[in-house]
């Protein structure tokens, strides 16, 4: 991504230290039994953009929300300009400057956007007319200030993600004298123009003397955004660098504390037929004359743009996004796929990308979301679930063939890691004995260490015969873990790729062109 | 009257989508009446349109309380109960003691809004769904006024009380309901409470985050439809010239289907008044009109039931064909 | 489901439930915690009034009494579990009544031969089921097909079933059953009230249906999250269809039990049981949001409420006041589980350091 931004920050900008006006010294927390951070130092220079990065759980989170004043360190101090404060409140801490804009941006869908910029307005004298002029000055103005144009009038609700996060920025600067922004993995919705146009925002802030920091685990937005990173581990702050002092390896490195060694796959040798064929599928406004073939045992990846049409192609193989005309062939023969029961009855299963709430069902057990999709099979007579064949299940695809760690499956699975939680969801689909495995993004929101345990299993059921299509965003995985490349654009397949001969910056190359 | 999402300006595509639904309510309600007065010639005399109002005063009070607790996330099914307890209490206070209309409608204001307020601190400290608090609620207030009156009416209502108060020939209850409505209608879209509770209705979290002081807001929405109630139970004494414990008991029901057909949201952070205005006048055509055909009320039940049923599920599939038109990316 | 309790702070962690397989005493807190308020509720009424509480008569009375209310709240608890809710419960069961009603009265005559009256109970039976069913289905369709909110929808069918039944009747009873009707609502079988074995059979099949079929696994499923349930392969619109289908054939056989009792019908009966199914179901650790809830805990309340009730009659309470207290009582209930709760909460967190 870095080659591709258009204007990147000026190197003055970049290498001038401002002054360091807030500064967290020796942060401790602990939630009940867990240490959440051990001595943190933590500090963030005028007018600077800084990446707090770190595996899920590293701690980052807990920091911010210390920052923000919604927690109290149990140690340590936090001095804004200069002065000590063992803890802050929330309101003392916007007083300060800090404004935070939460990963779903907090924003009202059924305001309009300049009511949603200006609604501070309504807080401190909620009784009071509201002056819908003052109102409308306010948000222009800070349109004007950062240089974007918002559509004052739409509701929130009606706008595409990367316009609603340019209102949420706009809200932190409405209010009192922002000196900080505080945005959490802003880049996770957006396309590649739209992370350029955020960037160019982020720049804007900087020259208003407005310091932005970021919190992440996305190698790559760190990486492209950020001029300095400090990076937590366990509850551990690792150290603080400039962005040029490190690449993807040693970034990963320092975050996961692994050092990855990954090689190529060998190109795949198997010569059985086809188990699923694709032949000009098309479905308007989504994708058109995909043609396509995945055999037993391949890893086909399949990247592409946000909005190419990747995981509306891949619904339309799992019966839930019913094509306009086109063939699929499953074993040589056509199937009509209306229903997703229909996918899996053909042996086809669909890891979906949003875990959290298409994935699992949080609050119920891991057992009960292992075999929700095989209910049918685990049923004897009476049309009841047998109790022995459903233990048998769980034994096999929790314990057994994934090792989900823990001691028992009657638990809610919300209460699982999020890699852990990821081993369920495959679990659960394996047990529909698929023969086509389309895993969506599956690495989204899993620590970078846990994605090399996702992996292996991959590469384990490859091996084992199943044929999978791997769709990801994450270029540079795709490559490592794929026989063969397929790239997607505006609904059209426009590339294979043998990974072995293809380069990434190739591959992004043909994604953006 | 200002739209609920607006600050100003032309429409946008979900406030066009709203226009349309506004649009659509009043273009049924003109058909409606247009069928009726053809098929009924009393039907669009004076004196029958200013029956058909005042008779539905009570309910446009209650039902501008009902909007401003739906808009804000939450439901409120106790404000029948409400006004029935704040109506007997007030009347015997009267009775007792005497008093003027300040008076009465300051009582009657006061009783409801504590009663709703009581709502609001359950909802709040219990963590509970609105729905079952307020059937609780429900169910307490009115179970306790039947235990304590004994199911007994209040007759001898002050003379004062019971005195014709039209103005200019329009019936007092239409002119409390009228001011009622004007007032709701300013409080949501001129005052920042109001802009408030369209933000807790909308997104709870963010209105949390962004600094609403949520118990405060809980209490308002709640006590203002407790106060609504009072209002509402008072103006029903006045009309019918005596309190019936149980003369309200039902209408939850029939106000929440005008206020839903309005437009009003059970989800939270969409309606206005001129929207539940439109509801009511919808479903007192319908019933007027079946009245003068000679159609028993016994059938109104029914007949109120289809209609939501109707309009809901058609509100829905419109939302559903919309949804499938736009083609949503994943990641 | 229903309108968001979210402008609340969320609480700490979320609280470990326990299966639904089994619902041992040491694991639920719940069953422990109603077993306990029975005993309590049991002695206290029983000291208060010893010679008329404990007698055997008073114990049939109940007998006869809580089914009816019982297989209401479990028309209730289908729905509450899928993560919504039918208001329309007693509407329907009174509307299959007076349609069964109907064919009875108009059918049979005192001289009536066995074998017609035979013919004709089957007849109504089948009748009554019909109707139940028709507006389950009606239910079903709009809440699993359109989307609309359940709440509204069964307030829809609510509003206009009853409409139905009172514009048929003008409000008014309709009454005389042949004593094969009678019998199921006033017999014994082996000493046990009929309605009794009715209930507690609806129970088992209830009880079984929800945690060993893949119908129940699937609404608990649904209940805690629609979409992801469908996106496992579920097809989550014709489950939904199904609650409220059950939800609807539950109703019909509570209308049947009515009906045999008070040897008639009426449009407006026991409207006053809607709240009370909701709170015997809340009360007994049915989870308002959807996705939690047992049989037996369902049971175990409805017997606490059941004592609570009939000692309330037999000290002179009036049965507004008793209602009034129905109504504080749920109150409390829903303090008391946002107590476990959280409490639970704190001994998961303590768990989880060891």
């Amino acid at each position: 991504m870095a080659d591709l931004i258009s204007s990147p920050a000026p190197e003055s900008l970049q290498t001038a230290p401002g002054p360091e006006f807030i500064e967290m010294r020796g942060i401790s927390k602990r939630f009940g039994g867990v240490r959440a951070l051990t001595d943190v130092s933590f500090s963030i220079r005028a007018a600077e953009i800084h990446c707090l990065a770190g595996e899920n759980g590293c701690g980052k989170s807990t920091l911010i929300k210390i920052l923000s004043g919604v927690h109290a360190p149990d140690e340590g101090q936090i001095m804004l300009e200069g002065k000590a404060h063992s803890h802050l409140t929330p309101a003392a801490s916007q007083r300060f400057g800090v404004q935070i804009i939460y990963q779903d941006l907090s924003l009202f869908p059924n305001l309009s956007v300049a009511e949603n910029i200006a609604f501070g307005h309504h807080i401190p004298t909620p009784v009071r007319l509201v002056d819908r002029p003052a109102m409308r000055r306010r948000a222009q103005a800070v349109m004007q200030r950062l240089k974007i144009a918002l559509p004052l009038d739409e509701l929130v609700g009606a706008l595409p993600i990367a316009t609603r996060q340019l209102v949420a920025i706009c809200r932190a600067l409405a209010g009192e004298q922002a000196r900080l922004i505080v945005m959490d993995e802003p880049t996770a919705s957006l396309t590649h123009q739209e992370v350029t146009a955020l960037l160019a925002t982020i720049h804007e802030l900087k020259r208003q003397g407005i310091a932005t920091v970021f919190v992440s685990h996305r190698l790559e937005e760190v990486l492209t955004i950020a001029e300095r990173v400090t990076v937590l581990r366990d509850g551990r702050n690792l150290g603080t660098y400039w962005v040029r002092e490190l690449d993807r390896r040693r970034l990963g490195e320092l975050i996961t504390g692994h050092v990855f060694e990954s090689s190529l796959k060998p190109p795949w040798s198997g010569q059985a037929a086809p188990v699923l064929e694709v032949r000009g599928l098309s479905r308007a406004g989504q994708y058109a004359e995909v043609d396509l073939e995945l055999r037993p045992g391949e890893i086909l990846g399949l990247i592409g743009r946000l909005g190419a049409g990747r995981t509306e192609l891949a619904l339309s193989l799992f019966g839930m996004n019913p094509p306009d005309s086109g063939q699929i062939r499953v074993d040589g023969k056509p199937v009509q796929l209306r229903t997703n029961r229909a996918a899996i009855r053909r042996k086809i299963a669909y890891v979906s990308e949003d875990r959290l709430s298409l994935g699992l069902v949080m609050p119920q057990t891991i057992a009960d979301n292992t075999v929700i999709s095989v209910l049918d099979r685990l049923t004897g007579r009476l049309g009841l679930i047998e109790g022995a064949r459903r233990a048998k299940t769980i034994e096999r695809w929790i314990f057994q063939e994934l090792r989900v760690k823990t001691n028992t499956a009657e638990r809610p699975v919300q209460q699982l890691s999020g890699g852990n939680q990821q081993r369920v969801v495959l679990a659960k689909w394996l047990a529909t004995d698929p023969r086509v495995l389309i895993l969506d993004s599956p690495t989204v929101g899993v620590d970078v260490g846990a994605k090399a345990g996702i992996f292996q299993a991959v590469d384990a059921l490859a091996a084992r015969g199943l044929a999978i299509l791997l769709i990801s965003d994450e270029i540079e995985e795709v490559l490592y873990q794929s026989h063969r490349i397929l790239v997607m654009r505006e609904g059209r397949l426009v590339g294979a790729y043998d990974p072995q001969r293809v380069s990434e910056r190739e591959l992004r190359e043909v994604i953006y062109a | 009257m200002p739209e609920n999402g607006s600050v100003s300006g032309p429409s946008a595509s979900l406030r066009t989508a709203f226009r349309r639904h506004d649009a659509q309510l009043a273009g049924i309600v003109i058909v409606m009446a247009v069928i009726f007065s053809a098929v009924s010639p009393g039907f669009l005399s004076g004196k029958n349109l200013v029956t058909l109002l005042e008779n539905y005063s009570v309910m446009a009070i209650m039902a501008s309380g009902l909007l401003v607790v739906l808009i804000s996330g939450g439901i409120d099914i106790s404000f029948a109960a409400m006004a029935a307890v704040s109506q007997y209490l007030v009347a015997s206070l009267l009775v007792r003691y005497g008093g003027n209309w300040v008076m009465a409608f300051g009582l009657a204001a006061l009783f409801g809004a504590l009663l709703g307020v009581m709502n609001a601190l359950l909802i709040y400290y219990l963590r509970a769904l609105p729905v079952i608090v307020t059937i609780s609620t429900m169910t307490f207030y009115f179970a306790m006024l039947m235990f304590v009156t004994d199911g007994k009416s209040i007759y001898d209502l002050p003379d004062w009380f019971t005195a014709d108060l039209s103005l200019v020939g329009i019936p007092f209850p239409v002119v409390v309901a009228a001011i009622v409505l004007l007032i709701t209608a300013l409080l949501l879209s001129r005052l920042s409470v109001g802009r408030q509770i369209y933000g807790l209705g909308g997104n709870p979290e963010a209105a949390k985050r962004v600094g609403c002081n949520l118990l405060g807001l809980q209490c308002f929405v709640y006590g203002y439809s407790g106060l609504m109630a009072g209002v509402a139970g008072l103006v029903q004494a006045h009309r019918v010239e005596e309190v019936v414990p149980n003369a309200l008991i039902g209408r939850e029901l029939d106000v929440l289907a005008a206020v839903v057909l309005g437009g009003a949201s059970l989800l939270g952070g969409i309606g206005t008044v001129g929207g539940t205005v439109l509801g009511i006048v919808l479903l007192a055509i319908l019933q007027n009109g079946l009245t003068l055909r000679g159609v028993s009320s016994y059938s109104f039940g029914f007949v109120t039931g289809l209609i939501i049923l109707i309009s809901v599920s058609a509100t829905a599939y419109a939302a559903k064909r919309q949804q499938k038109r736009t083609v949503r990316h994943a990641h | 489901m229903p309108i968001e309790a979210a402008t609340a702070p969320a609480p700490a962690a979320p609280a470990p439930r326990p299966s639904s397989a089994l619902g041992w005493l040491g694991r639920d807190p719940t069953i422990t915690m109603l077993i306990g308020l029975i005993v309590l509720a049991a002695v206290f009424f029983g000291a208060l009034a010893p010679a008329r509480f404990l007698s055997g008569e008073t114990l049939r009375a109940m007998a006869f009494q809580m089914p009816e209310l019982g297989i209401l709240a479990l028309a209730m608890m289908i729905p509450l579990m899928s993560g919504g809710l039918n208001l329309a419960i007693i509407a329907t069961a009174n509307l299959s009544a007076l349609v069964m009603a109907a064919i009875l009265t108009k059918l049979l005559g005192p001289a009536s031969a066995p074998s017609a009256v035979a013919g004709v109970i089957a007849l109504a039976l089948v009748a009554g089921l019909a109707t139940s069913l028709v507006v389950g289905l009606i239910t079903g369709v709009i809440v699993a097909f359109l989307g609309v909110h359940p709440i509204l929808v069964t307030l829809g069918t609510m509003t206009a079933v009853k409409g139905i039944a009172v514009y048929a009747t003008n409000g008014g009873v309709i009454g005389g059953f042949p004593p094969a009707i009678l019998y199921l609502g006033n017999g014994t079988l082996g000493g046990v009230p009929v309605p009794m074995v009715l209930f507690v059979v609806c129970a088992v099949v209830v009880a079984v249906l929800m945690s060993h079929a893949a119908f129940g696994v699937s609404v608990r499923m649904i209940g805690s999250n629609e979409r992801a349930t469908r996106y496992s392969g579920v097809a989550t619109d014709w489950m939904l269809v199904g609650v409220y289908v059950a939800s609807s054939v539950l109703c019909w056989v509570a209308a049947v039990v009515m009906m045999a009792r008070f040897n008639s019908a009426r449009a407006g009966y026991a409207e006053s049981y809607l709240l009370i199914t909701i709170l015997a179901a809340v009360l007994g650790g049915v989870d308002p949001n959807g996705g939690f809830g047992k049989v037996l805990g369902l049971f175990l309340s409805l017997v606490l409420l059941q004592i609570i009730s009939t000692g309330f009659n037999l000290l002179g309470f009036s049965p507004h006041l008793t209602e009034a207290i129905w109504g504080a009582t749920m109150i409390l209930a829903i303090a008391i589980a946002l107590v476990r709760d959280r409490w639970m909460a704190r001994l998961w967190l303590r768990g989880t350091l060891k």
